[in-house]
C-alpha cells in the first residue's frame, strides 16, 4: 500500500533463552526481502518459517489478536517497548518504520515482576494477582437496578473510559527503571474511582491493589513518566496522581 | 446414548423462559460446594459463566490458552452490544429485537432461543454498568446508543470502538473477584485436548500445559465449552492467531453433534489483503457504516486507472461514484446486514469495478466530515481511523478507506438444546462455540449480547438444572482408569504428530487449507466447487499426516506443536463445512449457493426443504458422518423473503 514496495534486508539480534532458569543469549539472523507493508510480527513469522526449514527451533514470542487490543504481544525492540512508533502495540508496528540494512535488536520485557518463560515470552501473572486483590466492583450477577438509574456525567464517563482502555501488556513495567506497575494499577483504580458504582469501595480497592503490587515484586514509582511515553494506549500518569490521592485518603481513614 | 431433543419449553414464546425458570431444579447452597464445573474459555461467555458459577458457590475450574483470561478474543469486538432497552424511544422492544435477529439470521435460528436472548439483553446492560463498564453517555448523563446493520432502531450500546474490550474486562473483573475468593481456579496457558465421557456423560477434560507440556485430567460434574468459533479454518480471518476449533472438534468426535458448520459470516468492512505473508485480517467496525458511504467507481475505465495508480479516489466526481448499497437497497442503504453488504462488494469487484488489487471498494467519510465536521467524526471513530492508518499508512480523513470482505464469525457450532446442552449430557456449549442464536447470519453487535447472555443469564440456570441430578455423583479420581485412558490417548495423538518429522510447517498446511476453503467454501459456493474442495481436503489431510514438521519437543513450550494440533482439526472441520454446504441446496444468510439465487442476484431460500438445523454426527475415522435434522418451526415470526430494499 505504500508507494515503495522494495523489500528490506535486515539483521536481527534476538534474545534466546531455553527456560526460566537457563542463561539467555543473543542470536543473530539475517532476513531478505521483507515487505515494508508487513507487520513486525509477520516479519517474525517469516523468520520462524525460515528456522523451521533449517531444522532449528523457532523463536517463542507472545501474540494473539494482532490488532492491538489483547495485550499479549510484548517485544522490546531497539530499546523501546513495542518498538519505534507511537501509540501502538508490537503487532501494530510495521516494517516501513525500519530502513534497509538495519540491525534490529529484539528482547523480552525485562523486569523482576515478569520472569522470562522462554525466549521472548515472560510471565505476567502478577497483573492477574493484583486484579484479583481488588480490581473489581463487588457485585454479583443479577438483581441489578436499571442501567440508567444512576446518571454519570459524560466527562467522568469519558475519563473512566480513557483509564479503562489499558490492555495490561506490561510495557509500562518494562519501560520503568524501577520496574513499577503503578501505571497499570492506577488505571484500574482510577476507572472505578471515577464512577459512582466503584466509589463505594474505592478506599478498600486502592489499599488492596497497592499491597498486592508491592507483594508480587514490582518496584516503586519515582515519577519519571517513562511509562506514559511507551503506553500503547496513551494512559496518562494523571492516573498515578489519582491513585496516590485515593491511597492517601484510604490510609487517613484507617 | 445421544439424545436429540431441543427441549423447548411449553407456552407462547414470551413465556417460555419464565416457565422454564419457574419449574427448573435448583441446588441448595450447601450442596453447590460439592459440585465441580469446568469452564473452557475465558471470553465473554466463559468468563461470565465462570464468574457467575463461582458467585453461586459452585467449585469452578476455568481454562484459557492465553496467559490471562483478559486476552480472550471477545476483547477485539469494536462496535457495540445490542439490547432492547428502547432508551431512544424509537420503537424498539424485546419482540422487535427477537424479530430482527430471526430475520437477520435468514430464518434459520430456533425461535425460542432467540426470544430468550432478546429478553435477557436488557439485564446485560444493567449488569455491565454495575461492574463499572464505561459505556458512552450523553451530556445528560444517560447511556448513548448508535445504530447497526439490519435494524431500523438505535439499540447498540458502545464504549468508543472498544466495546468488546470493556465488556470482557467487566467479566474478567468479576472472574478475578472469584479467583481472589477461591471459588474459581484459573488455569492459564492451558489448552483443552479432549473431553472425557464416562457412561454416556461428560465428566471432565484432558489438558496440555502449554509451558511444560504436561498432560493432565480434570474432573467436573459438568463441562462448559466457551471456546469461540472456527473462522481460522480459512487461515486468514479477523480471529486471533490462537483462535481455534479444536475443543468443539474433540467434543464432536466424542459424540456431540456439530450444527450448521457451513454458516460462516463474512464481514464486509475489513482492510484488504496486502501480500502473501499476511497473517491475519483486521476488521473495521460495522459502526463505520453509520457515517461512511460505500462506493466503487461507476466506470470501469476509472477503476482500471485507479488500479494502475493513474487516478486517486478523490479525482472521481460524485456522479461517477456508484454508491451501490444505496442504489440496490434504498431502505437500509449502507446499513444492510453483513452478508448482503459482503456479496454486493464481491459482485462489484468480480465485475471489474474493484480498486487497489481489484479486491477492494471504498468506505468514504468525506460526506460525514462535510456534514458533521472532522471533530465529530474523530470523536466517534478516532481510534479506528488511527488503527487503519497504522496498518495502511493512509489517512482516512483525507482519502477513503479501502475495504474488502473477510471471514469474521461462525454461526455454526456445537448443537445445543434450549438449555445449551450438547448431545453429550453434562457437556454444554456457549457463545460462538454453539450454533444457537444467529441462524445463517449474525447481526452486528449481537455476538457480545449472546456471549454475555449465555454466560451471565442462561447457563447459571440450565447447568444448575442438570447438576441437581448429579448430587449423588461423588468426585471422581483423576488417576482412575477412564481418565488415565483419556490421558494416554492424548499422549498418543501428540506422539503421532511429533514422530511424523516431515518437511512442511503447520502454517504451510494451514495456508493450503485456507486457500481451498476461501475459493470453494467462501462467499459463493456451488456443487462442483464443494465436491472439489472435499477431494482436495482429503489430499491435504493425507499429506499433513505424512509430512508435517514440528521442531522442538512435546515436553516444552512449543508453538509449532500447538499449531499442528489445531491445523489437524481444522482440516477435518473444513471438510465437514464443505459437506454441510453441499447438502444445503439453497442460499440463506452467509451461505450462498450460486445455483440458488433470485433474478436480482439475492439469496434464495427453499423453506419447504431446508427450514432445518443440520446437526452432524461423527461416525468414525474416514467414515461419512450422519446428518440429523432439527426442523425449525416459525410460530411467532412469519417466514418471509428478507427484504432490505
Amino acid at each position: 500500500m505504500s508507494e515503495q514496495h522494495k523489500g528490506l534486508n535486515l539483521t536481527l539480534k534476538v534474545w534466546r533463552q531455553k527456560g526460566p532458569k537457563e542463561k539467555g543469549h543473543f542470536e543473530t539472523y539475517s532476513l531478505q526481502n521483507i515487505s515494508p507493508d508487513s507487520s513486525f510480527l509477520e516479519m517474525m513469522d517469516v523468520l520462524n518459517e525460515q528456522l523451521v526449514t533449517e531444522d532449528k527451533e523457532p523463536i517463542a514470542f507472545d501474540h494473539d489478536c494482532r490488532e492491538g487490543i489483547c495485550g499479549m504481544c510484548s517485544l522490546y525492540i531497539n530499546g523501546r517497548a513495542h518498538g519505534p512508533d507511537e501509540d501502538i502495540t508490537t503487532c501494530q508496528l510495521h516494517m516501513r518504520k525500519f530502513k534497509d540494512g538495519e540491525t534490529i535488536t529484539v528482547e523480552p520485557w525485562r523486569s523482576a515482576g515478569f520472569p522470562v518463560i522462554k525466549d521472548l515470552i515472560v510471565d505476567r501473572g502478577a497483573f492477574d494477582k493484583i486484579m484479583a486483590a481488588g480490581g473489581f466492583v463487588s457485585v454479583n450477577t443479577g438483581g441489578i437496578p436499571d442501567a440508567n438509574a444512576i446518571p454519570i456525567s459524560k466527562d467522568k464517563a469519558d475519563e473512566a473510559m480513557d483509564a479503562a482502555s489499558c490492555i495490561g501488556c506490561g510495557a509500562c513495567v518494562a519501560t520503568c527503571k524501577n520496574g513499577s506497575a503503578m501505571l497499570f494499577v492506577s488505571a484500574k483504580v482510577s476507572q472505578l474511582a471515577l464512577l459512582p458504582q466503584g466509589k463505594i469501595e474505592a478506599a478498600r480497592r486502592a489499599k488492596a491493589m497497592v499491597a498486592k503490587m508491592d507483594e508480587v515484586g514490582f518496584g516503586n514509582c519515582t515519577n519519571t513518566g517513562a511509562c506514559e511515553v511507551e503506553c500503547p494506549k496513551g494512559i496518562s500518569i494523571a492516573n498515578i496522581a489519582r491513585l496516590n490521592r485515593e491511597f492517601l485518603k484510604a490510609k487517613i481513614q484507617d | 446414548m445421544t439424545t436429540f431433543n431441543s427441549k423447548i419449553p411449553e407456552g407462547v414464546v414470551a413465556e417460555k423462559w419464565d416457565n422454564y425458570k419457574n419449574h427448573q431444579k435448583l441446588v441448595n447452597p450447601a450442596n453447590k460446594r460439592k459440585l465441580d464445573i469446568i469452564v473452557v474459555g475465558s471470553g465473554l461467555a466463559g468468563g461470565a459463566a465462570a464468574a457467575s458459577f463461582g458467585e453461586l458457590g459452585f467449585n469452578v475450574k476455568c481454562f484459557a490458552y492465553q496467559d490471562s483470561p483478559r486476552r480472550a478474543h471477545s476483547i477485539a469486538a469494536q462496535g457495540g452490544i445490542n439490547a432492547a432497552k428502547n432508551y431512544t424511544n424509537d420503537g424498539d422492544s424485546i419482540y422487535r429485537l427477537f424479530y430482527d435477529t430471526v430475520k437477520g439470521g435468514d430464518y434459520r435460528a430456533r425461535e425460542s432461543n432467540v426470544y430468550r436472548l432478546a429478553q435477557v439483553s436488557n439485564s446485560i446492560i444493567d449488569q455491565c454498568v454495575a461492574q463499572g463498564v464505561p459505556f458512552a453517555r450523553d451530556y445528560g448523563g444517560l447511556l448513548d446508543n448508535r445504530s447497526f446493520g439490519g435494524a431500523q432502531v438505535s439499540r447498540t450500546f458502545y464504549a468508543k470502538g472498544q466495546t468488546g474490550q470493556q465488556l470482557l474486562l467487566g467479566a474478567y473483573s468479576a472472574l478475578s473477584r472469584q479467583i481472589g475468593k477461591g471459588t474459581v481456579k484459573m488455569y492459564n496457558r492451558t489448552e483443552m485436548m479432549d473431553v472425557v465421557v464416562i457412561d454416556g456423560k461428560c465428566r471432565g477434560i484432558v489438558t496440555r500445559n502449554m509451558v511444560t507440556g504436561e498432560i493432565d485430567a480434570h474432573f467436573g460434574h459438568a463441562v462448559v465449552l466457551a471456546t469461540g468459533g472456527y473462522g481460522n479454518v480459512f487461515f486468514l480471518s479477523t480471529n486471533a492467531m490462537g483462535s481455534n476449533g479444536s475443543a468443539a472438534w474433540k467434543a464432536y468426535k466424542r459424540g456431540a453433534y456439530f450444527a450448521n458448520p457451513c454458516y460462516v459470516q463474512i464481514h464486509p468492512t475489513c482492510i484488504p489483503v496486502h501480500g502473501e505473508f499476511q497473517s491475519k485480517l483486521t476488521l473495521m467496525s460495522e459502526s463505520l457504516r453509520n457515517d461512511g458511504r460505500v462506493w466503487a467507481p461507476k466506470r470501469k475505465e476509472d477503476a482500471e486507472a485507479i488500479r494502475a495508480g493513474k487516478l486517486k479516489p478523490q479525482d472521481i466526481p460524485d456522479e461517477q461514484r456508484d454508491f451501490y448499497l444505496e442504489r440496490r437497497y434504498p431502505a437500509f442503504g449502507n446499513l444492510v446486514p453483513r452478508d448482503v453488504a459482503s456479496r454486493a462488494a464481491k459482485e462489484r469487484c468480480d465485475a471489474g469495478f474493484g480498486v487497489e488489487s481489484g479486491e477492494a471498494v471504498y468506505l468514504d467519510f468525506k460526506y460525514a466530515i462535510d456534514r458533521l465536521g472532522r471533530n465529530v467524526v474523530e470523536a466517534r471513530y478516532g481510534n479506528l481511523f488511527q488503527m487503519y492508518e497504522k496498518i495502511t499508512d493512509q489517512n482516512p480523513y483525507e482519502t477513503p478507506m479501502m475495504i474488502y470482505p473477510a471471514i469474521h464469525y461462525t454461526m455454526g457450532g456445537l448443537w445445543v438444546d434450549y438449555e445449551l446442552q450438547t448431545t453429550i449430557p453434562g457437556l454444554f456449549a456457549a457463545g460462538e462455540a454453539n450454533f444457537s442464536d444467529h441462524g445463517a447470519n449474525r447481526l452486528g453487535a449481537s455476538a457480545l449480547m449472546q456471549g454475555l447472555a449465555d454466560g451471565y443469564f442462561v447457563l447459571p440456570y440450565t447447568v444448575q438444572n442438570y447438576l441437581a441430578d448429579e448430587l449423588h455423583t461423588p468426585r471422581m479420581d483423576e488417576k482412575s482408569e477412564p481418565f488415565e485412558k483419556a490421558v494416554a490417548e492424548v499422549k498418543n495423538h501428540i506422539n503421532k504428530l511429533m514422530s511424523i518429522k516431515g518437511s512442511q510447517s503447520a502454517d504451510t498446511f494451514h495456508k493450503k487449507l485456507g486457500k481451498v476453503m476461501w475459493e470453494h467454501v467462501g462467499m459463493a459456493r456451488n456443487k462442483e466447487g464443494l465436491q472439489k474442495a472435499i477431494n482436495e481436503l482429503t489430499q491435504i489431510k493425507e499429506e499433513f499426516w505424512k509430512d508435517v514438521k514440528i521442531p522442538g519437543s512435546a515436553d516444552d513450550l512449543n508453538p509449532e506443536l500447538e499449531k499442528a494440533n489445531r491445523v489437524a482439526d481444522f482440516i477435518e472441520l473444513g471438510e465437514l463445512m464443505a459437506r454441510d454446504a453441499l447438502a444445503r441446496e439453497e442460499s440463506c444468510g452467509g451461505h450462498f449457493r450460486t445455483e440458488h439465487r433470485t433474478e436480482e442476484g439475492e439469496a434464495l431460500r427453499h423453506d419447504d426443504d431446508f427450514a432445518y438445523v443440520g446437526a452432524w454426527e461423527y461416525a468414525g475415522e474416514n467414515q461419512d458422518p450422519n446428518m440429523h435434522k432439527e426442523d425449525l418451526k416459525f410460530e411467532f415470526c412469519k417466514l418471509n423473503q428478507r427484504n432490505y430494499k
